[in-house]
């Protein structure tokens, strides 16, 4: 009986220190991504090429081995949108119309540090808006083949990495080696292991971290440019969440566990999580099959070929709906079904995104012969829905 | 075990109470403040029910889009309460179709009463009552001038689905000397076609119990039917179809 009592002791201490570690380590995450702005701008200033990317398609280990500093300009706020719209269409996804209306209105201050922008040509409405974008910054824009069905494709595609390796090193004076290269990936490998092993927590019978935390995460992650220090830091975050589980302590009480899909979620979208974790749901967002989560960490470059050919099997493999077909999407989405233990499926689509639009039609299909339930909502970087949002995935607990 | 459910939708409040045997019903219009009218709704209630406004053990279950506004013991989101409402009025439907003021939406149901999927429409007015109401505005009409198309009259197609355009659309057919009834029934038909593309899209096969506002137009219903080819079956309380299922799920 003593003992029993003693061991109880020492689950409530090591509780008790990891709580307050996950806490410290929540917050410098916080910190971090308020503060990149002024980390971009003091990399800058020592003199290191920042180079824009919008998109997972773009090789980063390119852009790392070039000695320049990769910094994401995908916006998802509504603020620039207005502005955009006087060079662009409306009926437009807003991803791309935030994006270049932060450009535009010179408001981004990412934007406003980068020497050069990597395009791809994904979607149609991103190609285009590219060729508008060149005239605010130098673009260059890769030509992405859209199909990993065909052999020439992988072909077409290395043409671009080398051609993107070349405009590199003329542009900033380096010479991006193999050996560069080689330690490159090794790197970019290590920071998504760790992200992923974060990620997997979902793997736990009961959920260890909210939604709205995997997003903090993913962000803190893609905006930490000393990268050795956020893979310590992720890894020790994951590492206090596993201890204090282990002790016994459930920090999120939830019964239906939902994996996201679809376009890329950012601050904007924010408000489908509220709505999917609201507390009246009972409801957990165990993992984000999405580009900036798992749809880039689940796929490793291989350390075992030339390095260039890496490079171009792993960012040509990407399920990204611009592909046809992207069957691997949905046993991606698959995978994690069954890793998580989801309960259900939520395919958020972003208004006038053709691609993720249509292939909802696939997923839904797929999903219902599996007998996952699935809901797919439409929305946009505004807050006018929120309440039609809540009623939609409250019904769609209600569901599970 | 007696239980209310309150369905504050953005028209009109509607109230039921199920005493474990029968239901009564009572609607109020939501005016501006949606808790206001709810808490009216409840007390007409159980002054029809002929029970003390302060009997204990009655619990209250909201619903509609006021729902979060009004302290009750559960909130349910409509979808819920409408297919439990329509399973109770219409037993083995497969389906629920609810057009009302603001929104439309499509339930498929599990054979045992169980949601399994729904398409909501939320976000255009076309559709939905409110279609027809812009629309009876412009022809000098009201609402209910709608469910009293003579038979036989014939219908003069409307193609503009967007609110927007039907209304320039109908202000133009009115100054070329179409009489209001033939296009009154192009208006019921393109909601009608609204309804089924969502039934289609919605799938699965059966009867359709028709709920909301609009589920007591008799022509929308049987255009709807032709349509489908599916039995297209409302209730005489149908439009409390929402208070019903909501006082049903309380009472669980
Ligand atoms: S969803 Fe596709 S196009 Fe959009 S960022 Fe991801 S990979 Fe690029
Ligand atoms: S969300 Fe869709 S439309 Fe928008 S950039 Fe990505 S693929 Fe293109």
């Amino acid at each position: 009986m003593r003992r029993h009592h003693g061991r109880e002791l020492k689950e409530e201490i090591t509780i008790r220190n990891c709580v307050e570690k996950i806490d410290e380590l929540f917050e410098k995450m916080r910190e971090g991504v308020r503060n990149a702005p002024v980390a971009v701008k003091e990399l800058k200033e020592a003199g290191r090429p920042i180079v824009g990317i919008y998109c997972t398609f773009t090789p980063w280990e390119l852009i790392n081995a070039a000695g320049g500093i990769p910094v994401s300009l995908c916006s998802t706020s509504e603020k620039p949108i207005a502005a955009a719209e006087q060079h662009l269409p409306r009926n437009l996804c807003p991803l791309i119309k935030s994006s270049y209306g932060f450009a535009l209105t010179d408001t981004c201050p990412y934007f406003h540090f980068c020497d050069i922008v990597i395009g791809e040509t994904t979607c149609d409405g991103k190609k285009k808006m590219y060729e508008l974008l060149n005239a605010l910054r130098p673009t260059h824009v890769m030509q992405l083949p859209q199909t990993t069905e065909h052999a020439k494709s992988l072909e077409l595609w290395k043409h671009e990495v080398i051609k993107l390796k070349e405009v590199l090193e003329e542009r900033f004076g380096a010479s991006i080696t193999d050996e560069k290269l080689t330690s490159a990936i090794k790197l970019k490998n290590s920071i998504n292991a760790a992200a992923l092993r974060f990620y997997d927590l979902a793997a736990l019978p009961d959920p260890v971290v909210s939604g709205k935390e995997i997003m903090l995460v993913s962000d803190y992650i893609k905006f930490t440019f000393d990268y050795e220090e956020a893979i310590a830091n992720v890894n020790a975050l994951t590492d206090s969440l596993l201890d204090a589980y282990k002790s016994g302590l459930r920090r999120v009480s939830a019964s239906k566990r939902i994996l996201i899909t679809g376009c890329p979620m950012g601050k904007s979208l924010e408000k489908v999580v509220d709505a999917i974790e609201a507390p009246e749901n009972s409801a957990v967002v165990v993992g984000f099959e999405n580009c900036g989560n798992l749809k880039c960490t689940h796929y490793k470059v291989r350390e075992d070929i030339a390095p260039l050919d890496a490079i171009t099997e792993k960012y040509l493999s990407i399920p990204c709906s611009v592909m046809s077909p992207n069957n691997e999407r949905i046993e991606l989405i698959r995978h994690y079904i069954k890793k998580y233990r989801a309960d259900g499926v939520a395919d958020v689509i972003l208004q006038a995104c053709h691609t993720y639009n249509v292939e909802s039609h696939s997923v839904r299909t797929a999903l219902a012969s599996d007998g996952i339930p699935y809901i797919a909502v439409e929305t946009d970087y505004s807050q006018g829905d929120v309440g039609q949002l809540a009623t939609r995935f409250g019904a769609f607990a209600e569901m599970l | 075990m007696r239980s209310i459910g309150v369905d504050i939708g953005s028209a009109a409040t509607k109230c039921a109470l199920w005493d474990g045997n029968d239901i009564i019903c009572c609607i109020t219009p939501t005016g501006w403040t949606p808790k206001e009218s709810a808490e009216a709704a409840v007390v007409m209630i159980k002054e029809k029910a002929g029970i003390a406004p302060d009997a204990p053990g009655i619990s209250v279950t909201a619903t509609g889009y006021g729902r979060n506004v009004f302290p009750a013991d559960k909130r349910v989101t409509e979808i819920s309460c409408h297919a439990a409402g329509a399973r109770f009025l219409v037993p083995e439907v497969g389906m629920v179709l609810d057009i009302g003021g603001q929104d439309s939406k499509v339930i498929s149901l599990h054979p045992d009463g169980r949601v399994a999927d729904f398409i909501m429409n939320d976000k255009c007015a076309a559709g939905t009552g409110r279609f027809l109401q812009n629309m009876a505005v412009h022809l000098g009409c009201t609402l209910s001038d709608f469910c009293s198309i003579p038979e036989g009259t014939v219908m003069q197609p409307i193609n503009s689905m967007c609110t927007v355009f039907a209304e320039s659309e109908v202000i133009g057919l009115l100054a070329h000397g179409i009489a209001k009834e033939p296009i009154c029934a192009g208006l019921l038909d393109s909601v009608a076609q609204k309804a089924v593309t969502m039934i289609s899209r919605a799938g699965g096969s059966g009867d359709i119990c028709f709920t909301g506002g609009c589920a007591q137009n008799g022509m929308l219903r049987a255009l709807i039917e032709e349509k489908t080819g599916r039995r297209v079956i409302s209730h005489a309380l149908s439009q409390y179809a929402g208070a019903i299922g909501a006082a049903l799920i309380g009472a669980k």
